[in-house]
């Protein structure tokens, strides 16, 4: 990379800018949208009476959370009047334990996958990769009928389960790819310095695989947590996660549509993710193109 | 610090034989090279004494006891690898200490070796260090520090210099032999360098094609290549072999003579043969023992203390190795003498030695 004496302003960099600028206006215009609604009151948001000049893109004249604390603690979904607060933490509950167990098999797995060489070892490879293609819709109706069979039919249990399945294989990809880019001599010194499988790869391997867990935990923890038609299908009345309560918020129809509280559900239902990203962004970048270049 | 019997050992990958009985036996405080070309099995067999490949026959005894099949960690047998292979999270206070940790040793204990090691290599002032922090040479210590810090029967270096730079690769060569001599540990190096080889080794075990090809002290291999790929292989520049036939007690070059060296026996007359003369074996004045060859000087390469002499001698191309100071004149007619006491005779079919001394 070469660097300039001083910052060039040419015309075609300015174009650029201001193209780069325009964009990113339009694809934050829907958020923006949220974040006022959901701090609008309902006459405003409604354009009555004194508030003729609302557009779903004006600031709300008055700041108000009032939505916002309906959403979390008072809404009614279905008949229950307690807001998304009790599916929140049903959320969270369900992302800790999917996320952990998921990143720690496709850990190990990649680990075996990658420096444990068997005979067979690429059909099951190919085969964990296969279930990356496999659609959600297809495994319904067999997960349904295997969670019966598991007596976890509409329980937390039964979910994680299904979401630690379904992420295994992702999981073992992004390790099994990091670990192919780790030296073998690494486990060879390990193994001659006495250590074990799992001395080598707890103490050896893991401390440097920061980058794709990382990139492993954000995948599962946004895969997870957006989910809605796995939390729809398996999860029972006490279970149901955010997604599903999110939603059926918005569809009860009992009077007028609050939508500053839709907004606020989806707001609160959203954070988390967004946290995750911030936090990890940088990180995530790294950790993708950290299997390209040997560090 | 043991012995070690590597005894008709044979490693094959599906149809393809990499080593094909392998013996070679070296005693306590023995410093054996492997070494041979790329693709050789000489990092194969390495690793088979490491326990970190499996064979497919033979054995292994290291003290007289069998250590094939047994895991890399039951055998007392440390390691160092080409990339050095240091951890990356660990400092290198804790990347010496590793073998230890592994081990069951308590802290004191550890502490107590890892600065005992520590001082022996010089590297005390790196301890805090990550790997990343450090160079080449300093990796290359530390890496030597975790080999010696459990005390282990044998060591085995896998190429450990090839990733330095020419002057620290002399340095640290110098290094690894003095702490050969003050150890006394039993060592097995695999190299592709013949001068490595030449310069550390009590024992050269010579491969090629997976088998050994000539196994000896460096004197012997150098003064007594048992065939033509090992005469070539050791010694820069590598010896001249010249093509020629036996015609009573001198061998026809085409068109120039020269006697049949006193060690080689029972060659009868008419059969093809390639006589092996190192490029020292030349010189411009006359000896005791040489015999004097004519040719035409083709080029001369200075390399400070000595003078390479491309020389066209009855068709055919030899590298001579004379003084710097050497007065050969310009190009054109040359006389040169050649020591025939030391000459090699090889059969030109089968490139094996027909030397008494050779195998």
């Amino acid at each position: 990379m070469t660097v300039n004496a001083r910052p060039r302003f040419d015309f075609g960099r300015i174009v650029v800018y201001l193209v780069l600028l325009l964009a990113a206006c339009f694809f934050l215009l829907p958020l923006v949208a949220m974040v006022f609604t959901s701090l609008k009151t309902m006459p405003e948001i409604t354009g009555s009476e004194g508030f003729e000049n609302s557009t779903i893109l004006s600031p709300p004249s008055l700041v108000s959370f009032e939505a916002w604390g309906l959403a979390w603690s008072s809404a009614c979904i279905a008949v229950a009047c307690e807001g998304l607060r009790s599916y929140f933490w049903n959320s969270i509950i369900l992302v800790i334990f999917a996320v952990s167990i998921s990143v720690a098999l496709g850990a190990v797995n990649g680990y075996v996958l990658s420096k444990w060489r068997f005979r067979g070892d690429n059909i099951i490879f190919g085969m964990l990769l296969f279930g990356c293609f496999i659609p959600f819709q297809i495994v319904l109706i067999p997960m349904a009928r295997v969670l019966g069979i598991l007596d976890l039919a509409g329980t937390m249990g039964g979910l994680i389960l299904v979401h630690v399945c379904y992420g295994i294989p992702f999981t073992t990809l992004f390790f099994r790819n990091f670990y192919i880019t780790v030296p073998d001599e690494l486990v060879s010194a390990g193994r001659m310095d006495g250590a074990g499988f799992w001395q080598i790869f707890m103490i050896i391997l893991v401390p440097i695989s920061w980058p794709i867990f990382v990139v492993a935990i954000i995948w599962q923890f946004t895969n997870v947590w957006n989910d809605f038609l796995f939390g729809a299908s398996f999860a029972g009345p006490d279970t149901r996660p955010l997604m599903v309560a999110l939603n059926n918020l918005v569809n009860t129809s009992t009077g007028t549509k609050a939508y500053n509280v839709d907004m606020a559900g989806a707001m609160i239902a959203a954070l988390p993710t967004m946290l995750v990203y911030i936090v990890g962004g940088r990180y995530f970048l790294r950790g993708l193109t950290s299997g390209a270049v040997k560090g | 610090m043991a012995s070690l019997s590597i005894d008709k050992v044979t490693k094959r990958f599906g149809a393809t034989v990499v080593l094909s009985e392998v013996s070679i036996d070296i005693e306590a405080g023995d410093f054996l090279v492997l070494v041979g070309p790329s693709g050789c099995g000489k990092s194969t067999l390495l690793n088979m004494i490491a326990g970190l490949t499996e064979l497919s026959n033979g054995e292994i005894r290291l003290e007289d006891a069998r250590i094939d099949g047994k895991e890399p960690k039951e055998r007392n047998i440390a390691m160092v690898f080409q990339s050095y292979a240091l951890y990356p999270a660990m400092t290198v206070e804790k990347n010496i200490a590793f073998p230890l940790r592994m081990a069951g040793v308590d802290k004191a204990g550890q502490a107590a070796k890892v600065g005992e090691v520590a001082d022996l290599l010089q590297i005390g002032h790196l301890l805090k260090r990550k790997p990343a922090a450090l160079s080449g040479g300093q990796r290359q210590r530390v890496a030597m520090g975790r080999a010696l810090v459990r005390d282990p029967k044998l060591f085995l270096f896998d190429e450990p210099l090839s990733n330095l730079d020419a002057k620290l690769r002399v340095d640290m060569r110098t290094e690894i032999k003095r702490l050969h001599q003050r150890l006394g540990t039993t060592i097995v190096y695999v190299t592709h360098d013949q001068v490595e080889a030449m310069t550390m080794a009590t024992k050269i075990a010579v491969m090629e094609g997976g088998a050994v090809q000539q196994f000896g002290t460096p004197a012997e291999i150098y003064d007594h290549p048992a065939n033509r790929f090992v005469a070539t292989f050791m010694g820069s520049p590598a010896m001249n072999l010249l093509g020629g036939q036996v015609s009573g007690d001198m061998i026809d070059l085409g068109g120039i003579r020269l006697p049949i060296p006193p060690g080689a026996k029972g060659i009868e007359d008419g059969r093809k043969v390639d006589l092996g003369l190192r490029p020292e074996w030349f010189a411009t004045e006359p000896g005791a023992d040489t015999v004097p060859v004519t040719g035409r000087l083709d080029l001369v390469e200075p390399t400070g203390p000595d003078l390479y002499a491309v020389v066209e001698v009855a068709g055919q191309t030899i590298t001579t190795r004379l003084p710097a100071r050497a007065d050969i004149g310009g190009p054109g007619e040359i006389e040169l003498h050649v020591d025939m006491l030391k000459a090699v005779v090889f059969d030109a079919k089968t490139g094996a030695s027909l030397m008494e001394r050779g195998k």
